[in-house]
């Protein structure tokens, strides 16, 4: 009995204590991020936050945005639309004008409603969207808000890319997917594209396979092979892409993998020599652009962030963009307050770290940017994840070639 | 033709693969009464340890080390955890494995990070075996076969045959009695323990670089052991391998079957109604679906013969 008092006594101890915290610094801009730090996806949303704080150290001491600098402020969602919920309450309980999200449609559809509801209901404490690797297309088309922007490529930008970078040699193509929504959206735009763009193509296979529950790749190895195919063209990412290729390489068979995100963090690494000349992946970023592109500002940019402590690579030049843009709207409208902040982004134009042009799309809040296709390779400066492989570019699809029709019918406030 | 026997081939090697990992289970579940709950996570020990320890001495070395080092793990759970909570009954033993998991999940996690780990087979065994059907079987497959066989043999071989498998027998099933006759039965219940963990541990070595190593991969492959081990019954190591080789093929032939239940039923002229939920299961490709099917079976026989396929007794 004294023991649970003493328990008592100490959680009343634990809450005065809370409350009673000073108010951080007045003058710092706080950003809220929202990720999986817990949970199979952890090892993403690790990465990211090291990588905005990465970002956002080296944007405070270049100055921060009006003179203050920004401060990360990390929620874990655990990738559930219900815990994304409840960190949003957090983040507008202590009035933080902007949060950021990188991982999972399910949870940005459910953050984009919840903003735009609670935006709606509480005009002096909103609280602006920015959207960083929500990827299913709609979330900028039927359910595209004034208050969400995506500093993204929507799978439809990154299917119109991967298609355009199949090498004309290929003519039969094994579409291999996880069935879920993300999946099934890179299955449906796969083949949209590959009509529009390459109907000389044909599609030998065209499959959906659960999600993360395959251990054993061999029968769809087996399956493949039996099919003809020279290419697969998949969607799958982490585990899914990682044992499909092992396995394709222990039984000897000769194809191409043409996916949309093996160079996701850990994939070099699990992948290895398997891939050689055969692997290819559709990239915001890879260390070997801005040796092509001879932009050493970028190259150095990677080489820090290589030689600061990470044993991984840079690939997500769109943060950088993010933040550069928030802060440049932010300037412009001398404001961080979130209206203010959103009509400044609208149609703002810049040249991003490489400087290639990027524009975030008035209608639909969609970035508009380029994405380059690279080939697995020994042949390159830079090796991923110290594989003796990296990422040798193969072809660029320009924001021009990716600048797709929108069906956004966007409600802005007055 | 071809697919069918490649199919075969495919499926007897991850069969055997299940089969490791079960087997432990089976023996700490069948004998202790205790359903491990973190068998999985020991498993991925196995594998990093393994990882860390053929990066010094090599991968042969590596697969003696890392199972006895889960074995002793195993030992440690046992003495200073299990035995305590046993005399809760068998829901604390229960919980007490769950909590389990996520403890080993997280310090991995904390030792070895969250990326996957490099863990790549000996180069002695990266070679083509043979050529089948103009498809490689690696004999780093091969291999995999032996040494299940070998565990199999062996391990049945001590149960069944030596006066040591008869001492934990009558343990297990009479503990006062064996108590009385002299015999230690709290050290049997950590034997069979740490053996099962040691189980699980070489299942580790060997399938951490046939698949992947990374933080996941207990989480990955937990339920379809617990599968093998209800369907194939309690207390028997050959209801567990007949278990395994099963879930293996079917894994394997479900994904090279194109058909769906409508296909069954087409030849009769029935048609089906518009786009309902009905309509979708009805054609649904059972390759879409065949990661699902251990686990309609399980239900299936827990409804009918909820013993298992070979089960001595009901839980």
């Amino acid at each position: 009995m004294r023991f649970m008092r003493l328990i008592c006594y100490s959680f009343v101890l634990l809450g005065l204590l809370s409350t009673g915290r000073p108010a951080l610094a007045e003058d710092t801009i706080k950003l809220a991020y929202t990720d999986p730090f817990s949970g199979p996806f952890a090892s993403g949303g690790d990465e990211f936050l090291k990588i905005f704080q990465f970002i956002i150290a080296r944007k405070n001491a270049a100055g921060g945005a009006l003179g203050r600098k920004f401060e990360l402020v990390p929620f874990d969602d655990k990738l559930q639309p219900a815990e994304a919920l409840i960190a949003l309450k957090s983040m507008t309980d202590q009035s933080i004008p902007f949060v950021m999200h990188c991982t999972g449609s399910n949870v940005g559809a459910a953050l984009i409603d919840a903003v735009s509801k609670h935006n709606a209901r509480n005009p002096d404490n909103r609280i602006l969207y920015l959207n960083c690797g929500a990827l299913a297309t709609e979330l900028t088309n039927e359910q595209c808000d004034f208050w969400h922007f995506r500093f993204a490529g929507s799978v439809d930008m990154r299917a119109a890319a991967r298609i355009k970078a199949l090498p004309a040699d290929v003519k039969k193509v094994y579409l291999l997917n996880q069935d879920y929504l993300f999946g099934q959206s890179i299955q449906h735009d796969s083949k949209k594209w590959l009509a529009k763009l390459r109907p000389d193509v044909e599609i030998v296979g065209d499959e959906l396979m659960p999600f993360g529950k395959v251990q054993d790749f061999s029968p769809y190895v087996a399956k493949i092979k039996a099919s003809g195919a020279q290419s697969v063209v998949t969607g799958n990412y982490n585990r899914d892409l990682n044992l499909l290729i092992k396995a394709a390489n222990d039984a000897g068979l000769n194809v191409r993998f043409d996916t949309f995100l093996a160079h996701l963090i850990g994939g070099a690494t699990a992948i290895g020599a398997a891939g050689e000349n055969r692997l290819t992946s559709i990239m915001e970023f890879n260390g070997n652009v801005p040796v092509d592109l001879k932009v050493p500002a970028a190259e150095k940019f990677a080489e820090d962030w290589r030689t600061s402590g990470h044993d991984t690579d840079f690939s997500t030049l769109n943060f950088v963009t993010m933040i550069d843009m928030l802060t440049d709207a932010i300037n412009k409208a001398g404001s961080t307050d979130p209206l203010k902040v959103a009509l400044a982004l609208e149609s703002l134009q810049e040249k991003d770290m490489l400087g290639q042009d990027v524009t975030m799309r008035k209608d639909d809040h969609q970035l508009l940017m380029p994405f380059y296709a690279g080939i697995f390779s020994k042949d390159v400066k830079y090796d991923s994840e110290h594989t003796g492989f990296g990422w040798k570019n193969y072809m660029t699809a320009s924001a021009t070639d990716l600048t797709l029709p929108t069906i956004c019918k966007m409600k802005r406030p007055e | 033709m071809e697919i069918v026997l490649v199919s075969l081939l495919n499926g007897l090697v991850y069969g055997m693969l299940l089969f490791m990992l079960a087997s432990g289970l089976t023996l700490i579940f069948s004998m202790m009464g205790v359903l491990n709950f973190a068998h999985a996570s020991v498993y991925m020990i196995g594998a990093y340890l393994a990882f860390t320890v053929s990066q010094y001495i090599g991968f042969f070395p590596a697969l003696i080390i890392a199972p006895l080092l889960c074995g002793l793990i195993g030992a440690a759970i046992e003495i200073w955890g299990l035995r305590r909570v046993h005399a809760n009954g068998h829901i604390a033993e229960l919980l007490f494995t769950f909590g389990l998991v996520f403890i080993i999940g997280r310090s991995v996690q904390m030792i070895w990070g969250m990326l996957p780990m490099p863990y790549r087979m000996p180069a002695v065994l990266d070679f083509p075996l043979f050529t089948f059907y103009g498809e490689y079987f690696p004999a780093y497959r091969g291999f995999m076969l032996l040494v299940s066989a070998a565990m199999l043999i062996t391990t049945w071989l001590l149960l069944k045959k030596t006066r040591v498998g008869l001492i934990i027998q009558a343990a297990l099933t009479h503990p006062q009695m064996a108590s009385a006759l002299g015999h230690n039965v709290p050290r049997v219940f950590t034997i069979v323990f740490a053996g099962g963990c040691a189980l699980a541990g070489l299942a580790g070595v060997i399938g951490g670089n046939y698949q992947t190593t990374e933080p996941g991969m207990a989480d990955s492959m937990g339920p379809i052991v617990f599968v093998v081990v209800v369907f194939g019954g309690l207390g028997s190591l050959l209801g567990c391998f007949v278990a395994s080789i099963l879930m293996g093929m079917i894994q394997s032939f479900a994904v090279v079957i194109n058909a769906s239940l409508f296909d069954l039923i087409k030849p009769l002229g029935v048609s089906l109604p518009g786009d309902n939920l009905f309509t979708e299961f009805m054609t649904v490709p059972v390759a879409r679906i065949g990661a699902l099917l251990p686990f309609a079976l399980m239900i299936l026989i827990l409804l009918f013969r909820p013993r298992g396929l070979m089960g001595t007794r009901d839980t």
